[in-house]
């Protein structure tokens, strides 16, 4: 039994916008597997609700003409992993929606769910944001709101979005910051499915034509400081170095500023340090690899 | 079909369907809800309840706090009642208890219409406390402030003391040399006369939970006078006779129902809710109270493994591999109340002894101390996973440090056939542990293997590959300890199908359905026309004590075939009336009365009931009911092998392959007997590489009880899993049968870690090989560089 004060319905964007409006303590659902266990944890209680998972312009995803990726947010994680323009152009985007969970939460699950719930966790925000993904964000008034998804989270569980007055409507994925990158995502976690990331780490690698050089380079963790983020100086160091196990090993704690890793008891400080060299090292190296690298 | 078959599970179709109902599925729709207040503090006493906001709750319809309830204390344990009052269950709980012996003890208990109303209130309910520092870590000796129970001043539930010289035979009082080591729980330093220097170890086993899919569940109601208790329990006929006990009221007042059941592993051998269930019910007029526990609660409120500090100490003759002096210490986390008190970590310590023997001293001591952490009790392996592991990881750990070789070393040192282990007097009459071991070796290809994995070790830096074994010995049953009694009511039908109603406890092993097959062998009537009556209803169901020590085959498998030769011999006095034969000239053969002469069909059975049972001057309802009493115990026995990779810098242990091989004596179910064996390996690779309660150390508030923090495995975290059988006959078993249900699981664990040991040298002395846990060791061991 959940408590659900009142279920609204809701046939558009502009209807789910308009009753969140009117009704201030309104919560949008979507898949629900984030908003469902914060109610059976009394996280929230007494609550209305307004559900998104049936409105079709909320669902799909496209390709415009120049070539950017179009996901809607309220796609279901199992249509991303099965998406044919996704597996050519960004696999690896399909390889962490495909850890998510179970084929269960899959099913149900939507990308703009695990965006909006700000978890520092989420599966999917490390390659978004080597990606450079654009959020676009809807409000009430018929305005678009457009973010890069580097703004996104503000803290954990929180984001920039305006609760009462927002939407995410869709995912922009630009092709100057898909093609010619080889890309990778690791998710550590404890087991192989039903897992939250221990640590996860997502790097996006262009090289130069003879291969030896790195062109561009982009990494990013989650679960290593309070929200998923970018490791600029990090990437600064390794743009424009030769393709070796010496740049590799540049990948290290000592040369990332932007992580905080917290000692918990899910895992240690000292663990997560050791992961984030280990995993950012073997992602930077596959993504290399993917390219033809080294 | 009979016995050796692979009958499908008589349960398959319904369970298959969904159409199977489990004791939530039997709820009626109007019945109130019941939830615990549990306490938010892990030791001291309820100073003062407010429920007046509460109270105002719509729907709420009652509310009792722990200072209404009855005084009388009972004991959980779902043990047959004893007649020696020195063995008695210690009974240390109230319905609803004063003081708080762990985060999340029962304070209160609020009845709603429903569990949104039922969470509302809980959460206005105000409590008062008087706190006192709760003991987490039995392990580190503290002041005691007070005692978590005031007849345990020390907070020692129980301790036992024995030791065995080259006679083999225990003597349960405490050695002279023994006395050090009690006052240190540790063993220090050397026996006398050695040849060789003791080497100790030390290991550290998790508090781990049984994590079935169906939560602790009940409900209650009265019918007139009575109670009706409908409860997923493993032992309803003891829920019946402690409900009575709670309550003050005659056992036969009492009716307990168990219907289906979606996993117990133990955890429903312990009588918890049943009683508030009850008293509420009785106290709001015979109104239906369902209790229903969330994962959350299940985790805290039931029960859980025993976490244990187990220190050994061997020696080897000089220039042999034959064990000498061996010592084995105990210290038994008990959790916050007795339960089962000392029969687990008594259970362990003692199998310490059953399986190797040494020529010259052996010691063994085992204390139970009580902690403010959730209650132990049973669960599947009863105490051996935790001494396996140390005794297995020991034996390796000992044959790595003189250059034995890890099997030759064990071989060297088994209790065989022939012998009497020294503690329980069991005489061991069938042991194929050896064939165990041969089989494995060669289904694992060891010898190569270990070749080929010593030559990729040297040159992977990142990568060790390795293999482990570890082998086990495990009882049928509880005899001599406790009772062994099972009883068994075969109906037969007008067309010749029968009811099988048993005491004997269905709970996902399987086995209904080998009391099916034992039924169809001796009475030659198909499976398909046996009905085993799986819900039990004490107000029906003959006397069983319940599903627990590996017993359902081996005992109540013994009263089955009692009452179907009972029965056979009824059907062939009456054929031998009906065909005005001796009845010694005939059989019952494929449904037929046939003279064992001539091998010749004389009457079909079903003619032979028929005329039992409507001839007009004299009729006969052709039933036998038969109770046995088992007067004999068994070891079971079996090798694990485990082939695996670990990833050095990220601490994980990728799991090959197990190999699990078992002697069981005769397998009744083939495909059934596997399918357990898959289920209890999974269960071990829980225990050996995710599984552990976590608690605040300071505070004693749970962290992970729930299945996010809690780690059990997924099937993609399961390996392959290669299961062989060696079939001796043992026999006290019914057909040569003995224990199956809880030995998969005990071996698994030390396996994978001795492969671990195998791989990289690093010696990991506790449960479980987190990553985490390895990293740190690997660092330490310097096979990670910074
Ligand atoms: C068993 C289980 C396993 C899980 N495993 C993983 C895992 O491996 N990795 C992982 O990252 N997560 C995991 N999760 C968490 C969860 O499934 C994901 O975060 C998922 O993407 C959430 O999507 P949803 O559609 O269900 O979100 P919902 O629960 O519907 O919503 C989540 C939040 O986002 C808001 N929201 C949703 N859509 C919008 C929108 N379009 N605009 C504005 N706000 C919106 C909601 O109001 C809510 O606050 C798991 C959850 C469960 C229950």
């Amino acid at each position: 039994m959940y408590d659900i004060k009142k279920i609204h319905q809701a046939n558009s964007v502009q209807d789910v916008l308009r009753i969140i409006e009117e009704n201030p303590n309104t919560k949008i659902i979507s898949g629900g597997t984030d908003v469902l266990i914060k109610m059976k944890e009394r996280k929230l209680k007494d609550v209305e609700i307004v559900s998104i998972g049936d409105i079709s312009e909320l669902k799909g995803i496209s390709i415009d003409g120049n070539g950017t990726i179009i996901i809607k947010a309220a796609t279901c994680f199992i249509d991303i992993i099965t998406n044919a323009d996704i597996l050519r152009h960004i696999p690896t985007l399909a390889k962490a929606c495909n850890q998510i969970g179970s084929p269960q939460i899959r099913n149900i699950a939507t990308i703009g769910g695990n965006l909006c719930n700000g978890a520092v966790s989420a599966d999917v925000v490390p390659i978004l944001l080597v990606l450079d993904a654009e959020l676009h964000i809807n409000n009430v008034n018929g305005e678009v709101r457009i973010i890069d998804v580097n703004d996104l989270h503000t803290g954990p569980g929180q984001t920039s979005l305006d609760d009462g007055k927002e939407i995410l409507t869709e995912i922009h994925i630009k092709k100057v910051n898909y093609q010619g990158y080889g890309f990778d995502y690791f998710k550590y976690g404890k087991r192989n499915a039903m897992e939250i990331a221990t640590l996860g780490c997502a790097t996006g690698v262009k090289l130069n034509e003879e291969k030896n050089k790195i062109a561009d380079f982009k990494i990013s963790y989650s679960v290593a400081a309070p929200t998923p983020r970018r490791c600029r100086s990090l990437e600064r160091l390794i743009i424009g170095e030769d393709v070796s196990q010496d740049t590799i090993n540049l990948i290290k704690p000592e040369n990332i500023e932007e992580l905080k890793p917290r000692d918990s008891w899910r895992a240690s400080k000292d663990f997560r340090l050791q992961l984030i060299k280990e995993i950012g090292r073997r992602t930077a190296i596959e993504a290399i690899r993917s390219q033809g690298g080294m | 079909m009979g016995i050796g078959k692979n009958l499908i599970r008589v349960d398959a179709l319904s369970k298959v369907k969904g159409s199977t109902k489990y004791t939530e599925d039997l709820v009626p729709s109007n019945a109130l809800v019941a939830k615990i207040l549990h306490s938010t503090i892990a030791n001291g006493y309820v100073k003062d309840i407010d429920i007046s906001e509460a109270l105002k709750i719509e729907g709420v319809m009652k509310i009792v706090t722990c200072f209404e309830v009855p005084e009388t204390d009972f004991s959980t344990a779902g043990h047959p009642y004893a007649l020696d009052p020195s063995h008695a269950d210690i009974k240390d709980r109230k319905l609803l208890n004063k003081r708080v012996r762990h985060y999340g003890d029962d304070v209160a208990v609020v009845v709603a219409i429903d569990s949104i109303a039922a969470q509302k209130a809980i959460e206005a309910i105000k409590v008062t406390y008087q706190e006192l520092v709760p003991r987490v870590n039995i392990y580190e000796s503290i002041e005691i402030e007070q005692p978590i129970h005031e007849n345990f001043p020390d907070d020692v539930m129980s301790r036992m003391d024995f030791y065995i010289e080259s006679d083999g035979i225990a003597k349960f009082e405490k050695h002279e040399l023994l006395d050090e080591l009690s006052s240190k729980h540790r063993i220090d330093g050397n026996l006398p006369d050695t040849h060789k220097p003791m080497a100790k170890y030390e290991y550290i086993l998790p508090i781990v939970q049984h994590a079935h899919i169906e939560n602790i569940v009940c409900f209650s109601y009265m019918d007139g006078n009575r109670i009706v208790v409908v409860s997923a329990t493993q032992v309803p006929h003891v829920v019946r006779r402690i409900v009575s006990e709670a309550l003050g009221i005659s056992i036969g007042e009492v009716q307990v129902i168990k219907p289906y059941i979606g996993g117990g592993f133990g955890n429903k051998q312990d009588i918890i809710y049943e009683p508030l269930a009850a008293y509420l019910s009785k106290l709001m007029g015979g109104k239906c109270i369902s209790i229903i526990l969330s994962r959350e609660e299940t985790f805290i409120n039931s029960r859980t493994r025993h976490g244990m500090k187990i220190t050994t100490m061997m020696n080897t003759i000089e220039g042999s591999m034959r064990m000498e002096n061996r010592a084995a210490d105990i210290v038994s986390d008990q959790g916050a109340y007795a339960t089962h008190g000392h029969a687990i970590a008594a259970n362990a310590i003692t199998n310490y002894f059953q399986l190797y023997s040494g020529t010259g001293l052996q010691l063994g001591s085992s204390t139970s101390i009580f902690s403010n952490l959730p209650s132990a009790a049973a669960m599947r392996g009863y105490g051996i996973p935790q001494i396996c592991f140390a005794m297995e990881s020991q034996m390796d750990d000992y044959a790595r440090e003189y250059g034995f070789d890890p099997i030759e070393f064990r071989l060297a040192n088994l209790l065989n056939v022939g012998a009497v282990e020294p503690c329980n007097d069991i005489a061991i009459n069938s042991n194929g542990l050896v064939e165990c071991i041969e089989k494995g070796k060669q289904l694992i290809d060891w010898d190569n293997k270990k070749k080929e994995y010593e030559q990729f070790n040297k040159d992977s830096k990142d990568l060790k590959k390795g293999v482990g074994i570890a082998v086990f010995a495990y009882k049928t049953g509880v005899y001599p300890i406790t009772v062994e009694t099972s009883s068994c009511r075969i109906i037969l039908n007008q067309d010749g199908s029968l009811q099988v109603q048993v005491g004997a406890i269905e709970i996902g092993q399987g086995s209904d359905t080998a009391f099916a097959q034992i039924a169809s062998e001796i009475l030659s009537i198909p499976e398909g026309k046996i009905n085993i009556v799986s819900c039990q209803d004490t107000d029906i169901t003959p006397f069983d004590p319940g599903a627990y020590a590996s017993r359902q085959t081996y005992i109540g498998g013994g009263a089955v075939k009692k009452a179907a030769i009972l029965l056979k011999e009824k059907i062939l006095a009456k054929a031998a009336t009906k065909l005005a034969l001796d009845v010694s000239g005939l059989d019952l053969i494929d449904e037929y009365i046939v003279n064992i002469e001539s091998g010749g069909k004389l009457e079909a059975l079903r003619d032979v009931i028929l005329y039992s049972m409507y001839s007009l001057n004299n009729t006969e309802h052709l039933t036998a009911e038969a109770t046995y009493t088992g007067l004999s115990n068994a070891f079971a026995y079996g090798a694990c092998f485990a082939d695996i990779c670990v990833d050095v810098p990220l601490g994980k242990i990728k799991i090959y392959k197990i190999y699990s091989i078992h002697d069981s004596g005769t397998i009744i179910n083939p495909q059934l007997a596997k399918a357990q064996v898959h289920g209890g390996v999974a269960m071990g690779v829980g225990y050996a590489i995710g599984e552990e309660m976590l608690f605040d150390q300071t505070t004693g508030k749970p962290l992970n009880n729930n299945f996010l923090d809690y780690k059990i495995p997924t099937s993609m975290d399961i390996p392959d899993i290669e299961v062989a059988f060696i079939e001796t006959y043992e026999p006290s078993g019914p057909f040569g049968n003995k224990a199956l249900g809880e030995p998969p699981i005990i071996a698994p664990a030390p396996a994978i870690r001795n492969a671990v040991l195998f791989a990289t040298g690093v010696s990991i002395n506790s449960l479980p090989l987190n990553p985490e846990k390895l990293v740190s060791a690997f660092k330490k061991a310097k096979l990670l560089n910074e």
